[in-house]
Parts: structure tokens; C-alpha cells; sequence
């Protein structure tokens, strides 16, 4: 299995198609077959094009051979999640309010990814306005975990890890604003970035909680996600909150940087709730750092048991507001049974929405609500203060820290989907670094004795992914687990 | 499920619904007021922590205003931006009467 085309590495099929041993459409026509295989079973996508992405295959295999090849993602199929506009194509967020919505322009990364010569492969499934853990909360279909049918792939960018471990895309965009990348990653055993606020464009993403919200990349490896990282990082005029920092070249960083580092353990992440075999595999990995030299060090982020109900607050109030422009005026689904305008925006909503999003639109609308605001969405937003001071305080001391990236491996489908609570503290190690605006990466951290992938989450520093990607890197390069591969 | 609910008799769902514009159903109604009860016995944990003198923190990293330039840049056509619109007549999205 392991030599199989749709299971290779992005720079490993990029070095391929330099070197004539293979084509952009025998790829393409490979990865389409594979999905032809498995999708019955495993259901990541919402929607693709196979024809038209046959089209930009030959197109770039065109440029190659008149010696204009655009770099290393030139002809390769790539996943876009169901909430990252491409032109011309469906965009769904996964939500019977826009099922029949088609995107009138390109997110700037998909822009990034056009103009680099990738092809934006399918749409990907994911969990209703991208609010949930497992991508049940889709309102089309339930995306498996490749690695065991009856489990979730985690969520919300479900879809988006799914295809990439399945081998139906060679990589994938998601988007995180409280896991969202990082979680799926570890529960289907592929490697997820989440970068620092702000360096990714937002722009063509549908907005969930924009103080939260980033783009970022799902692959094989490491040095697959620096390329793709490095393809869509950058200032964008477009989106007023993207920032002006030096993209250096991440990919090559990788083999500059060496460490050793210091890496810091947040004894709050290793409390009640973490699965032993989970904890066993992150302490493995705290040992492969310390035998290549780096210091490990105990630090505590104090108010990490707030962080659930800070986010909460700050996540749905935020997607109170932007979810209010689903109004069956412009755009989206309108129920056909309204009378006047107001009742046309109860009738549409209560239609178009599923549950998990009414659930979140209302207990945003309540946190907002006059009388409630101090004590719960002020409040929270001072408790974000504190837990981003405790990020601050602790990188005086390390480099980045380590944890687990989900407190257990995949669970089974419809296991917590009748307790939101359940689902949200499933969230625990990964909302933080969206509170606190860092980057964020999942590795694969190899498998419990049933066969289900776990995770390591490393924790940089704002803006310095380069160093994050190498100390990822420095744990991969020591194990063999992104050679695995599930047979769905 | 505990007896959250009452720790939280303020939580009137059905005026929050109202102010969302969605309309529930009776079996909505109970299941996320039950649901949202647990959520919110969860959150109270906030009002433990000392936010004395703390500054609220809207964004990671504070950015000044960016400023754009004033000037026209090309933009949706007229044809594209009612592309998505369910209802629309003479390049303008329809909507219910509004007033009388």
C-alpha cells in the first residue's frame, strides 16, 4: 500500500512530476479513482468536479513540459473545505442554508493556491457553519474515520482529514477556531496547522468568530505543510486584521533549524479526562525530545480549566453576529411559508439552520443580550486576557510547549452528539491557542492498541511557525507513523 | 444532565429565539433550553476568577486602524451579486411588502 500514488507525500509527488516519472493527469485520475473507491464509505466530500480538475491537470502538465512549471504544488490536487469560497464552485458550509450557493469570487487562498498551480480538488464536509467536533453536525452526510468506519474523524474540518488520510486528497484546507484543524488531525493521523492570527488572509472564508477564525493546512508531513504554509501565509489588504510579518521560506527553515529547544509541559493538560494510552504516547514523545537534547520543562497555564467557557461565550457571541446575515433576503435558502419580512427571517432561520448552530446563535444572542453582556461576554473577554498572559508568561521560559492535541482518540458516532457539553470539553487542549491568537500544530503520535491514531500538539510562539514546523519536523523524523495508512 | 437549569432562571429561550429570529419548535424549545442549561452550569465557572483590573482582551494582537486607500477598486458586477438571491427583479434583491 505504501508505495501507492494517492498515498505519497506532496514533496515527494512534486519531486515525481519534476522528474518526469509521473503526470499531473496520472495523479489527478489516480487520486479521482481512490475517491471512486473509498467515498462510499468514507463520504468526505460534498461535492467535486473530476472533469474539471482532469482539465487543470493537463494544463499543468502543459506548463511543465514548455518548462513553466509554477513551483512545487504545480498539478496537485489539493481539498478545500466547505466554508473557503472557490469561484465558480458550490459553497455550502455543510448548512441547508446555502446548498445551493455558488461562490462569485476566490478566497485569497485559494487565489495563493491558483496562482501556485494547484488544483482545488472537491469540497469538503465539515460540521455546519463549522461548529462541532466530529462532523455529525453536517446537515448532507456523516464523514467516517478512515481508520474505523463506526468512528468520527473529528470536526470540524472532518472532511478535510478524512480525505487527506484516506488518500482522496494529497493534502486539504481547513479552518480552526477552536480545534478545528488540530483535532480532525490527530483523530485520522495526519498532520494539522493552525496558524498565529493574522497570517493567513480570512478573506473567502465564511466567518464563524472572527477574532478566532484561521485558514490553515492539513498534510502527510511536515515539510508538506510548510509548503502549503508558505503558499497561503501573507498580508492581505482585504482582510483588515491580517498582519504585515516577513514570510520567511518555511520549507527550507526546516533543515536550518536544529534546536535543541526547550520545550515546556503544562501539568493542567495532563489532569482528569485524558486517556491513558493517549498519555503514554505523549510522554514517548516528551522522551524523543529529551534524548535529542532538548530541556523539558514543567510549566502551568493557570487558567487553562476556563478556557471551555471563555471560548463559549466569545465563540457564539461572535457567531450570533455573523450568522445574522442569513436573513433570506440576498443570499441562501428562503422559506417559501413567510408572510412579511420579519416572519420571512424566523421561518428562513428555524429552516435553514440545524440544530448545533440554533443552539449557538441563541446562547450567543443571550451572552449579548442586554443585562447579560458584563457578566458574561465582557467577563470572558478578561479571562481571554489572562489565559493569553499565561501563554506569554510561560514562552519566557520555552520555546513552544507540548501536549496532547484530544483527550481521546475517535469516538464512536452519535457517542456525545445528544450533549453538547461532552462535545465542547472535547475541545479542552486545543482552544487556547485560538484565545490566545498562537500557532498551533498536530502531529501523528502513533496508535492505540485498537488501531486508532492519536496526536501531539506543539504550541509556538506568535509568528514564528518556522521554528514550530521544526520541532514538529525534529518528532517526525524519529517515527515512521504518516507511513500508515488506512484501507477503508 | 443536573439541575442546571435552575441555577440559570433568567435564561427565558424563548425571548433569546425571539431576539435571534428563529423560530422553535416546542421539542427545540425544551432540548436547548436543557442543553444550554449544562452549557451554562459549565460557563458559570467564570464568575469564580479574579478579572479585577484585567483589560478585555477583542483580538490577539491589537491592531491600529487600517486605513485604505479612497479609491474605486473593480467589484462585484450587478450580475454576480444577485447570482445567489432567491427572488430578485430588475437588478434588485424582492423582499415581502414592507409598508403599507
Amino acid at each position: 500500500m505504501a508505495s501507492e500514488i494517492f498515498h505519497q507525500p506532496l514533496a515527494r509527488l512534486a519531486a515525481m512530476l519534476g522528474a518526469g516519472e509521473l503526470s499531473s493527469v496520472e495523479l489527478m485520475q489516480a487520486v479521482a479513482d481512490r475517491c471512486r473507491d473509498v467515498e462510499p464509505r468514507v463520504q468526505a466530500f460534498n461535492s467535486r468536479d473530476e472533469a474539471g480538475a482532469l482539465a487543470q491537470a493537463a494544463e499543468s502538465d502543459r506548463r511543465r513540459s514548455r518548462g513553466a512549471a509554477l513551483g512545487p504544488l504545480d498539478g496537485i490536487p489539493i481539498g478545500i473545505k466547505d466554508v473557503i469560497a472557490v469561484a465558480g464552485q458550490p459553497l455550502t458550509a455543510s448548512s441547508r442554508m446555502l446548498e445551493h450557493y455558488v461562490s462569485p469570487y476566490d478566497a485569497t487562498v485559494i487565489r495563493k493556491l491558483k496562482e501556485a498551480g494547484a488544483i482545488c480538488w472537491g469540497r469538503l464536509n465539515l460540521d455546519e457553519f463549522a461548529m462541532g467536533s466530529s462532523t455529525e453536525n453536517s446537515a448532507f452526510k456523516t464523514t467516517s474515520n478512515p481508520w474505523d468506519l463506526s468512528r468520527v474523524p473529528g470536526g470540524s474540518s472532518g472532511g478535510s482529514a478524512a480525505a487527506v488520510a484516506a488518500g482522496e486528497a494529497v493534502a486539504a484546507l481547513g479552518s480552526d477556531t477552536g480545534g478545528s484543524i488540530r483535532q480532525p488531525s490527530a483523530l485520522c493521523n495526519v498532520v494539522g496547522l493552525k496558524p498565529t492570527y493574522g497570517l493567513v488572509s480570512r478573506y473567502g472564508l465564511i466567518a464563524f468568530a472572527s477574532s478566532l477564525d484561521q485558514i490553515g493546512p492539513f498534510a502527510r508531513t511536515v515539510e508538506d505543510a510548510a509548503i502549503l504554509l508558505g503558499t497561503i501565509a501573507g498580508h492581505d489588504p482585504l482582510d483588515s486584521t491580517s498582519f504585515q510579518a516577513e514570510i520567511p521560506d518555511y520549507r527550507g527553515e526546516l533543515s536550518r533549524r536544529k534546536g535543541p529547544w526547550k520545550l515546556g509541559i503544562a501539568r493542567e493538560y495532563f489532569a482528569e479526562g485524558l486517556d491513558p494510552e493517549v498519555g503514554s504516547a505523549v510522554q514517548a514523545a516528551i522522551d524523543h525530545y529529551r534524548r535529542l537534547g532538548c530541556e523539558i520543562r514543567e510549566i502551568s497555564l493557570p487558567h487553562t480549566k476556563y478556557a471551555v467557557g471563555a471560548y463559549y461565550i466569545i465563540a457564539t457571541a461572535e457567531c450570533s453576529s455573523n450568522l445574522a446575515r442569513y436573513d433570506g433576503v440576498r443570499y441562501g435558502h428562503r422559506s417559501a411559508a413567510a408572510g412579511d419580512t420579519v416572519d420571512l427571517y424566523f421561518k428562513t432561520r428555524a429552516e435553514g439552520f440545524g440544530p448545533e448552530v440554533k443552539r449557538r446563535v441563541i446562547l450567543g444572542t443571550y451572552v449579548l443580550s442586554s443585562g447579560y453582556h458584563d457578566a458574561y461576554y465582557l467577563r470572558a473577554q478578561k479571562v481571554r486576557t489572562l489565559i493569553r498572559r499565561d501563554f506569554l508568561e510561560a514562552y519566557r521560559d520555552v520555546d513552544a510547549i507540548l501536549t496532547p492535541t484530544a483527550p481521546t482518540p475517535a469516538f464512536k458516532k452519535g457517542e456525545k452528539s445528544a450533549d453538547p457539553l461532552a462535545m465542547y470539553l472535547n475541545d479542552i487542549y486545543t482552544i487556547g491557542v485560538n484565545l490566545a491568537g498562537l500557532p498551533g500544530i498536530s502531529v501523528p503520535c502513533g496508535f492505540t492498541r485498537s488501531g486508532l491514531p492519536m496526536g501531539l500538539q506543539l504550541i509556538g510562539q506568535p509568528f514564528r511557525e518556522a521554528e514550530l514546523l521544526a520541532i514538529a519536523r525534529a518528532y517526525e523524523a524519529g517515527h515512521d507513523w504518516s507511513g500508515r495508512h488506512p484501507s477503508p | 444532565m443536573t439541575d442546571s437549569m435552575d441555577s440559570h432562571p433568567d435564561f427565558d429561550i424563548e425571548h433569546v429565539a425571539k431576539l435571534a429570529r428563529i423560530a422553535l419548535t416546542p421539542e427545540e424549545r425544551a432540548a436547548f433550553s436543557a442543553q444550554l442549561g449544562d452549557v451554562l452550569g459549565h460557563i458559570a465557572l467564570l464568575q469564580e476568577v479574579d478579572v479585577s483590573g484585567v483589560e478585555p482582551t477583542a483580538h490577539a494582537f491589537p491592531m491600529d486602524n487600517v486605513w485604505a486607500e479612497d479609491r474605486a477598486n473593480p467589484g462585484l458586477t450587478v450580475g454576480d451579486a444577485l447570482r445567489n438571491a432567491p427572488a430578485q427583479r430588475d437588478g434588485m434583491f424582492v423582499v415581502p411588502k414592507v409598508v403599507e
